[in-house]
Protein backbone atom coordinates (compact mmCIF):
# COMPACT_ATOMS: atom_id res chain seq x y z
CA UNK A 1 0.00 0.00 0.00
CA UNK A 2 2.70 2.63 1.11
CA UNK A 3 4.59 1.57 -2.11
CA UNK A 4 1.86 2.10 -3.93
CA UNK A 5 1.21 5.86 -2.81
CA UNK A 6 4.69 6.34 -2.83
CA UNK A 7 4.86 5.38 -6.55
CA UNK A 8 1.69 7.77 -7.06
CA UNK A 9 2.93 10.33 -5.56
CA UNK A 10 6.69 10.36 -7.46
CA UNK A 11 4.03 10.03 -10.83
CA UNK A 12 2.54 12.96 -10.00
CA UNK A 13 5.42 15.21 -8.78
CA UNK A 14 6.75 13.79 -12.16
CA UNK A 15 3.96 15.16 -14.91
CA UNK A 16 3.94 18.71 -12.56
CA UNK A 17 7.32 19.57 -13.01
CA UNK A 18 6.51 19.32 -16.67
CA UNK A 19 4.17 21.45 -16.29
CA UNK A 20 5.72 23.87 -14.35
CA UNK A 21 9.20 23.97 -16.12
CA UNK A 22 8.58 25.20 -19.22
CA UNK A 23 10.80 24.21 -22.07
CA UNK A 24 13.96 26.63 -23.22
CA UNK A 25 12.59 29.15 -25.70
CA UNK A 26 9.07 29.26 -24.38
CA UNK A 27 7.55 32.35 -22.45
CA UNK A 28 4.52 31.69 -19.79
CA UNK A 29 2.62 35.51 -20.77
CA UNK A 30 -0.72 36.34 -18.68
CA UNK A 31 -2.41 38.63 -20.94
CA UNK A 32 -5.86 40.96 -19.76
CA UNK A 33 -9.14 39.70 -21.48
CA UNK A 34 -9.18 42.96 -23.35
CA UNK A 35 -5.92 42.32 -24.94
CA UNK A 36 -6.83 38.88 -26.42
CA UNK A 37 -7.64 39.82 -29.62
CA UNK A 38 -4.47 40.82 -31.45
CA UNK A 39 -2.28 38.36 -29.34
CA UNK A 40 -2.55 35.25 -32.20
CA UNK A 41 -1.10 37.92 -34.56
CA UNK A 42 1.69 39.08 -31.81
CA UNK A 43 2.41 35.59 -31.11
CA UNK A 44 2.85 34.71 -34.96
CA UNK A 45 5.09 37.37 -35.65
CA UNK A 46 7.28 36.94 -32.57
CA UNK A 47 7.63 33.11 -33.47
CA UNK A 48 8.88 33.64 -36.62
CA UNK A 49 11.18 36.55 -35.87
CA UNK A 50 12.75 34.82 -33.16
CA UNK A 51 11.66 30.98 -32.58
CA UNK A 52 10.79 31.67 -29.13
CA UNK A 53 6.95 29.99 -28.45
CA UNK A 54 4.24 32.02 -26.57
CA UNK A 55 2.35 30.63 -23.82
CA UNK A 56 -0.64 32.34 -22.98
CA UNK A 57 -3.09 32.98 -20.24
CA UNK A 58 -6.30 35.28 -20.33
CA UNK A 59 -8.19 36.77 -17.05
CA UNK A 60 -8.97 39.62 -15.78
CA UNK A 61 -6.20 41.96 -14.21
CA UNK A 62 -7.20 41.55 -10.60
CA UNK A 63 -7.41 37.83 -10.95
CA UNK A 64 -4.28 37.41 -12.64
CA UNK A 65 -3.08 39.61 -9.89
CA UNK A 66 -4.02 37.23 -7.67
CA UNK A 67 -2.66 34.36 -9.52
CA UNK A 68 0.74 35.76 -9.50
CA UNK A 69 1.01 36.78 -5.78
CA UNK A 70 0.48 33.10 -5.04
CA UNK A 71 3.22 31.82 -7.21
CA UNK A 72 1.68 31.23 -11.04
CA UNK A 73 4.04 30.82 -13.57
CA UNK A 74 3.30 33.76 -15.50
CA UNK A 75 6.99 34.99 -16.59
CA UNK A 76 5.39 38.32 -19.01
CA UNK A 77 2.40 40.09 -17.64
CA UNK A 78 -0.09 42.48 -19.77
CA UNK A 79 -2.03 43.85 -17.53
CA UNK A 80 -5.50 46.23 -18.55
CA UNK A 81 -4.08 49.20 -16.26
CA UNK A 82 -1.18 51.03 -14.99
CA UNK A 83 -1.82 50.48 -11.13
CA UNK A 84 -1.47 46.78 -11.22
CA UNK A 85 2.10 46.53 -13.07
CA UNK A 86 3.20 49.18 -10.28
CA UNK A 87 2.02 47.54 -7.48
CA UNK A 88 3.58 43.67 -8.11
CA UNK A 89 6.91 46.21 -9.12
CA UNK A 90 6.61 47.88 -5.82
CA UNK A 91 6.03 44.51 -3.62
CA UNK A 92 8.98 42.97 -6.00
CA UNK A 93 7.44 40.50 -7.91
CA UNK A 94 8.46 41.84 -10.65
CA UNK A 95 11.99 43.03 -12.50
CA UNK A 96 12.54 46.73 -11.62
CA UNK A 97 12.44 48.96 -14.51
CA UNK A 98 10.67 46.83 -16.76
CA UNK A 99 7.71 48.00 -16.27
CA UNK A 100 6.31 50.15 -20.02
CA UNK A 101 2.61 51.06 -21.68
CA UNK A 102 2.49 48.77 -24.48
CA UNK A 103 -0.91 50.37 -25.55
CA UNK A 104 -3.70 53.04 -25.04
CA UNK A 105 -7.05 51.26 -25.08
CA UNK A 106 -10.24 52.83 -26.76
CA UNK A 107 -13.41 52.47 -25.39
CA UNK A 108 -16.51 52.03 -27.76
CA UNK A 109 -20.04 51.85 -27.35
CA UNK A 110 -21.28 48.39 -28.97
CA UNK A 111 -24.57 46.95 -30.02
CA UNK A 112 -25.22 43.86 -31.84
CA UNK A 113 -27.77 45.18 -33.67
CA UNK A 114 -27.01 47.44 -36.88
CA UNK A 115 -28.14 50.76 -36.26
CA UNK A 116 -28.91 50.58 -33.14
CA UNK A 117 -25.91 52.94 -31.79
CA UNK A 118 -25.65 56.54 -33.50
CA UNK A 119 -22.14 57.72 -34.10
CA UNK A 120 -22.39 60.20 -30.90
CA UNK A 121 -24.37 57.72 -28.79
CA UNK A 122 -27.32 60.21 -28.43
CA UNK A 123 -28.70 56.59 -27.88
CA UNK A 124 -27.97 56.70 -24.59
CA UNK A 125 -29.36 59.94 -24.02
CA UNK A 126 -32.97 58.39 -25.48
CA UNK A 127 -32.85 56.10 -23.08
CA UNK A 128 -34.60 53.47 -24.30
CA UNK A 129 -33.19 50.46 -23.60
CA UNK A 130 -33.74 47.91 -20.81
CA UNK A 131 -29.90 46.85 -20.27
CA UNK A 132 -26.53 48.79 -20.45
CA UNK A 133 -23.61 46.35 -19.83
CA UNK A 134 -20.16 47.74 -18.55
CA UNK A 135 -17.30 46.19 -17.03
CA UNK A 136 -17.23 46.03 -13.13
CA UNK A 137 -15.63 49.46 -12.47
CA UNK A 138 -13.73 48.27 -9.26
CA UNK A 139 -12.42 45.44 -11.29
CA UNK A 140 -12.05 46.42 -15.01
CA UNK A 141 -10.58 49.41 -16.49
CA UNK A 142 -12.57 49.59 -18.87
CA UNK A 143 -15.28 49.89 -16.61
CA UNK A 144 -13.84 52.31 -14.93
CA UNK A 145 -13.57 54.33 -18.02
CA UNK A 146 -17.35 53.53 -19.40
CA UNK A 147 -18.29 54.64 -15.43
CA UNK A 148 -15.97 58.48 -15.83
CA UNK A 149 -18.21 58.67 -19.61
CA UNK A 150 -21.55 58.24 -17.92
CA UNK A 151 -20.71 60.45 -15.21
CA UNK A 152 -19.65 63.05 -17.27
CA UNK A 153 -22.27 63.02 -19.64
CA UNK A 154 -24.20 63.13 -16.62
CA UNK A 155 -25.99 59.96 -17.26
CA UNK A 156 -24.96 58.05 -13.96
CA UNK A 157 -28.08 58.38 -12.15
CA UNK A 158 -30.39 57.85 -15.21
CA UNK A 159 -29.07 54.83 -16.22
CA UNK A 160 -27.86 53.36 -13.13
CA UNK A 161 -31.13 51.20 -12.62
CA UNK A 162 -30.30 49.74 -16.26
CA UNK A 163 -26.70 48.54 -15.39
CA UNK A 164 -25.30 45.13 -15.87
CA UNK A 165 -22.32 44.31 -14.31
CA UNK A 166 -19.96 41.52 -16.33
CA UNK A 167 -16.84 40.49 -14.74
CA UNK A 168 -14.24 41.50 -17.55
CA UNK A 169 -14.45 43.20 -20.13
CA UNK A 170 -15.33 39.82 -22.47
CA UNK A 171 -18.15 38.84 -20.46
CA UNK A 172 -19.96 42.37 -21.09
CA UNK A 173 -19.13 41.83 -24.67
CA UNK A 174 -21.23 38.56 -24.39
CA UNK A 175 -24.42 40.11 -22.68
CA UNK A 176 -24.45 42.43 -25.68
CA UNK A 177 -23.18 40.15 -28.33
CA UNK A 178 -26.25 37.63 -27.34
CA UNK A 179 -29.06 40.48 -27.11
CA UNK A 180 -29.27 40.16 -23.15
CA UNK A 181 -28.00 43.74 -23.18
CA UNK A 182 -29.14 45.91 -26.19
CA UNK A 183 -25.68 48.11 -25.83
CA UNK A 184 -22.72 48.16 -23.64
CA UNK A 185 -19.52 49.46 -23.19
CA UNK A 186 -16.75 47.39 -24.60
CA UNK A 187 -13.15 47.33 -25.60
CA UNK A 188 -12.96 48.86 -29.20
CA UNK A 189 -10.69 46.06 -29.70
CA UNK A 190 -13.10 43.41 -29.24
CA UNK A 191 -15.17 44.55 -32.04
CA UNK A 192 -12.77 46.10 -34.21
CA UNK A 193 -10.79 44.90 -36.98
CA UNK A 194 -8.43 46.35 -39.72
CA UNK A 195 -10.33 50.18 -39.02
CA UNK A 196 -14.14 47.99 -39.26
CA UNK A 197 -16.56 47.08 -37.26
CA UNK A 198 -16.71 43.35 -37.28
CA UNK A 199 -20.39 43.03 -36.58
CA UNK A 200 -23.63 45.45 -35.22
CA UNK A 201 -22.83 49.60 -34.74
CA UNK A 202 -20.68 51.35 -32.38
CA UNK A 203 -19.59 54.83 -31.39
CA UNK A 204 -16.03 55.29 -30.56
CA UNK A 205 -15.90 57.34 -27.32
CA UNK A 206 -14.28 60.73 -27.33
CA UNK A 207 -10.74 59.51 -25.23
CA UNK A 208 -11.25 63.16 -23.59
CA UNK A 209 -14.89 61.70 -21.57
CA UNK A 210 -12.53 59.40 -19.60
CA UNK A 211 -9.26 59.16 -18.19
CA UNK A 212 -6.27 57.30 -21.08
CA UNK A 213 -6.64 53.98 -20.23
CA UNK A 214 -2.76 53.16 -20.50
CA UNK A 215 -2.30 49.59 -20.01
CA UNK A 216 1.36 48.22 -18.85
CA UNK A 217 3.12 45.17 -19.20
CA UNK A 218 6.20 44.09 -17.14
CA UNK A 219 8.41 41.23 -16.92
CA UNK A 220 7.93 39.04 -13.69
CA UNK A 221 10.58 37.59 -11.02
CA UNK A 222 9.63 34.01 -12.87
CA UNK A 223 11.16 35.59 -16.29
CA UNK A 224 14.10 37.71 -14.90
CA UNK A 225 16.92 34.99 -16.66
CA UNK A 226 14.30 33.64 -19.30
CA UNK A 227 15.95 35.16 -22.49
CA UNK A 228 12.76 34.55 -24.37
CA UNK A 229 10.84 36.95 -21.68
CA UNK A 230 13.37 39.72 -22.86
CA UNK A 231 12.52 39.12 -26.23
CA UNK A 232 9.33 39.36 -26.16
CA UNK A 233 9.31 42.60 -24.55
CA UNK A 234 11.64 44.01 -27.01
CA UNK A 235 9.19 42.57 -29.67
CA UNK A 236 6.29 44.54 -28.21
CA UNK A 237 7.88 47.81 -28.61
CA UNK A 238 8.55 46.94 -31.75
CA UNK A 239 7.19 48.90 -35.08
CA UNK A 240 5.88 45.56 -36.26
CA UNK A 241 3.29 45.32 -32.96
CA UNK A 242 2.38 48.84 -33.27
CA UNK A 243 0.83 48.31 -36.61
CA UNK A 244 -0.78 45.40 -35.08
CA UNK A 245 -1.97 46.63 -32.13
CA UNK A 246 -3.40 49.84 -34.31
CA UNK A 247 -5.49 47.70 -36.65
CA UNK A 248 -7.67 46.49 -33.76
CA UNK A 249 -8.10 50.15 -32.16
CA UNK A 250 -5.31 50.72 -29.99
CA UNK A 251 -2.74 53.57 -29.54
CA UNK A 252 0.63 53.53 -28.24
CA UNK B 1 -16.72 44.64 11.35
CA UNK B 2 -14.96 44.45 7.74
CA UNK B 3 -17.91 43.30 6.18
CA UNK B 4 -20.14 46.07 4.49
CA UNK B 5 -23.46 46.06 3.93
CA UNK B 6 -23.70 45.02 0.52
CA UNK B 7 -21.73 42.34 1.86
CA UNK B 8 -24.72 41.38 4.21
CA UNK B 9 -27.01 41.99 1.36
CA UNK B 10 -25.53 39.49 -0.92
CA UNK B 11 -26.23 36.88 1.96
CA UNK B 12 -29.43 37.56 2.34
CA UNK B 13 -29.60 37.27 -1.17
CA UNK B 14 -27.92 33.84 -1.31
CA UNK B 15 -30.66 31.97 1.12
CA UNK B 16 -33.33 33.80 -0.20
CA UNK B 17 -32.09 31.79 -3.37
CA UNK B 18 -31.38 29.18 -1.91
CA UNK B 19 -34.66 28.67 0.24
CA UNK B 20 -36.69 29.54 -2.59
CA UNK B 21 -35.25 27.12 -5.17
CA UNK B 22 -35.57 24.42 -2.48
CA UNK B 23 -38.96 25.04 -2.21
CA UNK B 24 -39.28 24.62 -6.05
CA UNK B 25 -37.20 21.89 -6.60
CA UNK B 26 -39.17 19.65 -3.41
CA UNK B 27 -42.22 20.41 -5.55
CA UNK B 28 -40.51 19.60 -9.00
CA UNK B 29 -38.13 17.14 -7.84
CA UNK B 30 -40.66 15.01 -6.14
CA UNK B 31 -42.74 13.79 -8.72
CA UNK B 32 -39.63 13.37 -11.28
CA UNK B 33 -38.00 10.82 -8.27
CA UNK B 34 -41.83 9.03 -7.59
CA UNK B 35 -42.28 8.28 -11.21
CA UNK B 36 -37.99 7.39 -11.96
CA UNK B 37 -38.56 5.33 -8.53
CA UNK B 38 -41.29 3.35 -9.72
CA UNK B 39 -41.69 3.04 -13.64
CA UNK B 40 -40.62 0.13 -15.92
CA UNK B 41 -40.47 2.80 -18.71
CA UNK B 42 -37.80 2.77 -21.34
CA UNK B 43 -37.54 6.58 -21.08
CA UNK B 44 -36.66 6.10 -17.43
CA UNK B 45 -32.46 6.04 -18.67
CA UNK B 46 -32.67 8.61 -20.30
CA UNK B 47 -34.79 11.23 -18.23
CA UNK B 48 -32.68 9.86 -14.98
CA UNK B 49 -29.31 10.20 -17.49
CA UNK B 50 -30.92 14.36 -18.07
CA UNK B 51 -31.45 14.88 -13.94
CA UNK B 52 -27.93 13.83 -13.51
CA UNK B 53 -26.46 15.84 -16.27
CA UNK B 54 -25.83 19.04 -13.87
CA UNK B 55 -23.73 16.74 -11.67
CA UNK B 56 -20.83 16.14 -14.40
CA UNK B 57 -21.62 19.21 -16.31
CA UNK B 58 -19.22 22.70 -15.75
CA UNK B 59 -21.72 25.49 -14.06
CA UNK B 60 -20.42 27.35 -17.04
CA UNK B 61 -21.85 25.44 -19.60
CA UNK B 62 -24.99 25.66 -17.82
CA UNK B 63 -24.43 29.52 -17.61
CA UNK B 64 -24.01 29.95 -20.95
CA UNK B 65 -27.35 28.11 -22.59
CA UNK B 66 -29.24 29.97 -20.41
CA UNK B 67 -27.82 33.43 -21.07
CA UNK B 68 -28.57 31.86 -24.58
CA UNK B 69 -31.92 30.55 -24.72
CA UNK B 70 -32.99 33.36 -21.74
CA UNK B 71 -31.93 36.04 -24.50
CA UNK B 72 -34.19 37.97 -26.73
CA UNK B 73 -33.13 35.86 -29.52
CA UNK B 74 -33.62 32.50 -27.19
CA UNK B 75 -36.27 29.55 -26.82
CA UNK B 76 -36.86 30.68 -23.57
CA UNK B 77 -36.99 34.65 -24.06
CA UNK B 78 -39.31 34.39 -26.55
CA UNK B 79 -41.49 32.83 -24.71
CA UNK B 80 -41.45 34.83 -21.68
CA UNK B 81 -41.71 37.91 -24.31
CA UNK B 82 -44.61 36.61 -25.36
CA UNK B 83 -46.23 36.37 -22.31
CA UNK B 84 -45.05 40.07 -21.23
CA UNK B 85 -42.57 38.75 -18.82
CA UNK B 86 -39.70 40.45 -20.72
CA UNK B 87 -36.43 38.71 -20.61
CA UNK B 88 -35.30 36.79 -17.36
CA UNK B 89 -31.53 37.49 -17.41
CA UNK B 90 -30.33 39.67 -14.80
CA UNK B 91 -33.27 39.29 -12.99
CA UNK B 92 -33.79 37.39 -9.54
CA UNK B 93 -36.51 34.82 -11.44
CA UNK B 94 -33.59 34.34 -14.06
CA UNK B 95 -31.23 33.23 -11.21
CA UNK B 96 -34.23 30.79 -9.24
CA UNK B 97 -34.69 28.98 -13.05
CA UNK B 98 -31.04 28.79 -13.35
CA UNK B 99 -30.82 27.39 -9.95
CA UNK B 100 -33.27 24.84 -10.29
CA UNK B 101 -31.54 23.02 -12.98
CA UNK B 102 -28.36 23.45 -11.24
CA UNK B 103 -29.35 21.85 -7.77
CA UNK B 104 -31.80 19.52 -9.99
CA UNK B 105 -29.75 15.95 -9.23
CA UNK B 106 -29.51 16.53 -5.60
CA UNK B 107 -32.66 16.68 -4.94
CA UNK B 108 -34.19 14.60 -7.44
CA UNK B 109 -31.80 11.59 -6.79
CA UNK B 110 -31.90 11.01 -2.65
CA UNK B 111 -35.69 11.19 -3.30
CA UNK B 112 -35.48 8.52 -6.03
CA UNK B 113 -33.32 6.42 -3.74
CA UNK B 114 -35.97 6.93 -0.47
CA UNK B 115 -38.80 6.09 -2.60
CA UNK B 116 -37.01 3.23 -3.92
CA UNK B 117 -36.18 2.03 -0.46
CA UNK B 118 -39.88 1.75 0.50
CA UNK B 119 -40.66 -0.79 -1.91
CA UNK B 120 -43.96 -1.63 -3.10
CA UNK B 121 -45.53 -4.03 0.37
CA UNK B 122 -46.05 -0.25 2.28
CA UNK B 123 -48.31 1.06 -0.62
CA UNK B 124 -49.94 -2.35 -1.22
CA UNK B 125 -50.71 -2.62 2.33
CA UNK B 126 -52.51 0.68 2.09
CA UNK B 127 -54.26 -0.38 -0.99
CA UNK B 128 -56.09 -3.21 0.18
CA UNK B 129 -56.66 -0.99 3.64
CA UNK B 130 -58.68 1.03 0.95
CA UNK B 131 -56.38 3.97 0.91
CA UNK B 132 -56.48 6.10 -2.25
CA UNK B 133 -53.18 6.53 -4.38
CA UNK B 134 -53.01 10.29 -2.87
CA UNK B 135 -53.85 9.32 0.75
CA UNK B 136 -50.87 6.49 0.58
CA UNK B 137 -48.45 9.18 -0.82
CA UNK B 138 -48.96 11.34 2.24
CA UNK B 139 -50.12 8.75 5.27
CA UNK B 140 -47.51 6.24 3.83
CA UNK B 141 -44.26 7.47 1.59
CA UNK B 142 -44.34 10.75 3.47
CA UNK B 143 -43.61 9.62 6.59
CA UNK B 144 -41.13 6.79 5.37
CA UNK B 145 -39.31 9.06 3.13
CA UNK B 146 -39.05 12.09 5.44
CA UNK B 147 -34.90 11.33 5.88
CA UNK B 148 -34.61 11.31 1.96
CA UNK B 149 -36.41 14.86 1.98
CA UNK B 150 -34.48 16.42 4.44
CA UNK B 151 -31.30 14.71 3.18
CA UNK B 152 -32.45 16.13 -0.10
CA UNK B 153 -33.38 20.16 1.22
CA UNK B 154 -29.81 20.10 2.92
CA UNK B 155 -28.24 19.28 0.03
CA UNK B 156 -30.44 21.54 -2.70
CA UNK B 157 -29.97 24.11 -0.31
CA UNK B 158 -26.38 24.06 0.36
CA UNK B 159 -25.80 23.36 -3.45
CA UNK B 160 -27.70 26.73 -4.31
CA UNK B 161 -25.41 28.47 -1.78
CA UNK B 162 -22.24 27.37 -3.34
CA UNK B 163 -23.30 28.03 -7.42
CA UNK B 164 -20.98 30.44 -8.91
CA UNK B 165 -20.88 29.99 -12.80
CA UNK B 166 -24.34 30.43 -13.31
CA UNK B 167 -24.80 33.21 -11.49
CA UNK B 168 -21.93 34.92 -13.20
CA UNK B 169 -23.15 33.93 -16.76
CA UNK B 170 -26.55 35.48 -16.01
CA UNK B 171 -26.41 37.29 -13.34
CA UNK B 172 -24.98 40.81 -13.69
CA UNK B 173 -23.86 41.89 -10.20
CA UNK B 174 -26.79 43.64 -9.67
CA UNK B 175 -26.32 44.04 -5.61
CA UNK B 176 -30.14 43.11 -4.12
CA UNK B 177 -31.05 41.54 -7.28
CA UNK B 178 -28.06 38.94 -8.41
CA UNK B 179 -25.05 39.77 -6.58
CA UNK B 180 -24.98 36.38 -4.43
CA UNK B 181 -22.04 36.05 -1.88
CA UNK B 182 -20.42 33.79 -4.23
CA UNK B 183 -20.25 36.50 -6.76
CA UNK B 184 -19.03 38.73 -3.90
CA UNK B 185 -16.27 36.90 -2.69
CA UNK B 186 -14.70 37.02 -6.46
CA UNK B 187 -15.30 40.50 -6.55
CA UNK B 188 -13.49 41.24 -3.37
CA UNK B 189 -10.06 38.82 -4.28
CA UNK B 190 -10.34 40.85 -7.59
CA UNK B 191 -10.43 43.88 -6.04
CA UNK B 192 -7.69 42.40 -3.61
CA UNK B 193 -9.76 43.12 -0.63
CA UNK B 194 -8.67 39.91 0.78
CA UNK B 195 -9.22 40.20 4.35
CA UNK B 196 -13.16 40.87 3.08
CA UNK B 197 -12.89 37.36 1.00
CA UNK B 198 -11.24 35.84 4.03
CA UNK B 199 -14.96 37.01 6.29
CA UNK B 200 -17.30 35.93 3.65
CA UNK B 201 -14.98 32.59 2.09
CA UNK B 202 -14.44 31.21 5.57
CA UNK B 203 -18.04 31.86 6.40
CA UNK B 204 -19.20 29.54 3.44
CA UNK B 205 -16.49 27.21 4.59
CA UNK B 206 -17.94 27.01 8.11
CA UNK B 207 -21.59 27.16 6.67
CA UNK B 208 -20.84 24.25 4.44
CA UNK B 209 -19.25 22.10 7.42
CA UNK B 210 -21.65 22.47 9.67
CA UNK B 211 -25.05 21.67 7.06
CA UNK B 212 -22.45 18.49 6.49
CA UNK B 213 -22.05 17.76 10.00
CA UNK B 214 -25.59 18.22 10.35
CA UNK B 215 -26.63 15.96 7.36
CA UNK B 216 -24.06 12.81 8.49
CA UNK B 217 -25.02 13.12 12.05
CA UNK B 218 -28.65 12.89 11.25
CA UNK B 219 -27.70 9.78 9.18
CA UNK B 220 -26.16 7.71 11.53
CA UNK B 221 -28.71 8.49 14.59
CA UNK B 222 -31.62 7.59 11.77
CA UNK B 223 -32.45 3.79 11.02
CA UNK B 224 -33.49 4.19 7.57
CA UNK B 225 -32.45 7.03 6.40
CA UNK B 226 -28.75 4.79 6.00
CA UNK B 227 -29.72 3.67 2.44
CA UNK B 228 -31.04 7.03 1.25
CA UNK B 229 -27.16 8.57 0.00
CA UNK B 230 -25.11 6.66 -1.32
Amino acid sequence: MHRRLSQALFTLCISLSCIAVTQAGDVQLAVAANFSAPIPAIARGFEEATGHRLVTAYGATGQLYAQIKNGAPFEVFLAADELTPAKLESEGEAVAGSRFTYAIGALALWSAQVGYVDERGAVLKANKFQHLAIANPKTAPYGLAAAQVLAKLGLSQAVAPKLVEGQSIAQTVQFVASGNAELGFVALSQVYKDGLLTSGSAWKVPAELHTPIRQDALILKKGEHNPAAMALVEYLKSEKVAAIITSYGYTR
Amino acid sequence: MPLTKADFAAVLLTFELASLTTLLLLLIGTPIAWWLARTDSRWKQPIGAIVALPLVLPPTVIGFYLLVSMGPHGVIGQLTQSLGLGTLTFTFAGLVIGSVFYSLPFVVQPLQNAFEAIGRAPLEAAATLRAGPWDAFFTVVLPLAKPGFVTAAILGFAHTVGEFGVVLMIGGNIPGKTQVASVQIYNHVETMQYAQAHWLAGGMVLFSFIVLLALYSGRSSGRSSTRVWQ
